[in-house]
């Protein structure tokens, strides 16, 4: 029985071994393939866009990786391939946008917003600091505060004994 | 009053972007192709694979290309649309079927009508990526000299028909 058994699990791990084979990608040159990860991290898959065209698993996607393995196999530059694919799906395809006059908001606008957060903000703080004047006690109402401190003071620990005791 | 005027004012800029925002469709990405020449491509019809069409044949006419599949269900919303348009002979309509078996691509032409002149299909989707076809259905506008002057991505509308396709029709006609 124990044999059997054996035996079995045996031919279980070799079909699993088997079946991984075939699961595996064209990695006939995984140099290449590499290469086609890296780019296509680089790229936004057109119809999930909040994903790169490495992590999509959408058809359009495996196709478009496809024809980046083909036209590197080729020997096209990386430079080739993103300009094959911006004259076809516009710079949308790019994950990250180029820096250029039209990107400019996008790229320095929220350091704009910062800097202009921070000018606010000290200008802020330094009106306010000039409407504060220190003013300090006169006599007389040094004389009642301590007088108001000193009547309250009894009470005052009594409450906090008895919550002490609870 | 005035200490209120610049919150205010960077209040209403905020909502007026906010509103501009949510008008646009974040699936609709302006086609760099617009105003370009169409892409050539040569490619087996789909009633009769033996025989080939490209795209160079349609030059000195204004024609539109409809990338669908049977697949693809805005496609069939659409389809009514584009018998219709056929019909009225206002612009020569031609397919091209995407990513498709070819049986089923017949078999419905012939079920709910072929607007098509003529339909080719592109079984594994390489021309339309030089269209830049990213879903389906995609509809092109293509004017005598071959340039692409308008493209509708998704279903085609009778809004779109009306306020589109057929003014520049007319006027590329002209």
């Amino acid at each position: 029985m124990k044999r059997v058994a054996a035996a079995l699990l045996v031919l279980g791990l070799a079909a699993v071994a088997v079946w991984t084979q075939e699961a595996r990608p064209a990695a006939d040159d995984p140099i290449l393939e590499q290469r086609v990860a890296a780019l296509s991290q680089e790229l936004r898959c057109l119809v999930c866009q909040n994903e790169t065209l490495a992590d999509s698993r959408a058809d359009l996607a495996q196709d478009l990786r496809n024809q980046i393995r083909e036209q590197m196999k080729a020997g096209k530059s990386d430079k080739e391939i993103i300009a094959f694919l911006t004259d076809r799906y516009g710079e949308f395809i790019l994950y990250r946008p180029p820096v250029k006059p039209a990107t400019y908001l996008l790229w320095f606008g929220p350091f704009v917003l910062l800097i202009a957060g921070l000018v606010f903000l000290f200008r802020h703080l330094k009106a306010r600091r000039a409407l504060i004047t220190v003013e300090p006690l006169t006599a007389d109402e040094r004389r009642r505060a301590e007088e108001l401190l000193g009547g309250t003071s009894d009470i005052a620990a009594t409450g906090i004994a008895e919550r002490e005791t609870v | 009053m005035s200490k209120y005027a610049i919150p205010l004012a960077i209040f209403v800029v905020l909502v007026i972007f906010l509103a501009i925002g949510l008008g646009h469709d974040p699936h609709e990405i302006p086609s760099p192709l617009i105003n370009k020449p169409a892409p050539a491509f040569q490619l087996a019809q789909l009633q009769d694979p033996a025989k080939k069409f490209s795209a160079a044949e349609m030059h000195g006419k204004v024609w539109l290309l409809n990338v669908w599949a049977t697949w693809c269900l805005p496609c069939r919303e659409e389809h009514p649309l584009l018998v219709e348009l056929s019909r009225s002979g206002a612009v020569p309509i031609y397919g091209m079927d995407y990513k498709d078996s070819r049986d089923d691509a017949v078999s419905l032409l012939s079920e709910q009508g072929n607007p098509y002149v003529l339909c080719v299909s592109d079984s594994d989707g390489r021309v339309a990526i030089d269209y830049g076809v990213y879903g389906v259905p995609e509809t092109y506008l293509i004017d005598r000299g071959g340039v692409i002057r308008f493209k509708q991505v998704g279903p085609l509308t009778p809004e779109s028909i009306e306020k589109n396709i057929l003014p520049l029709v007319k006027e590329l006609n002209k």
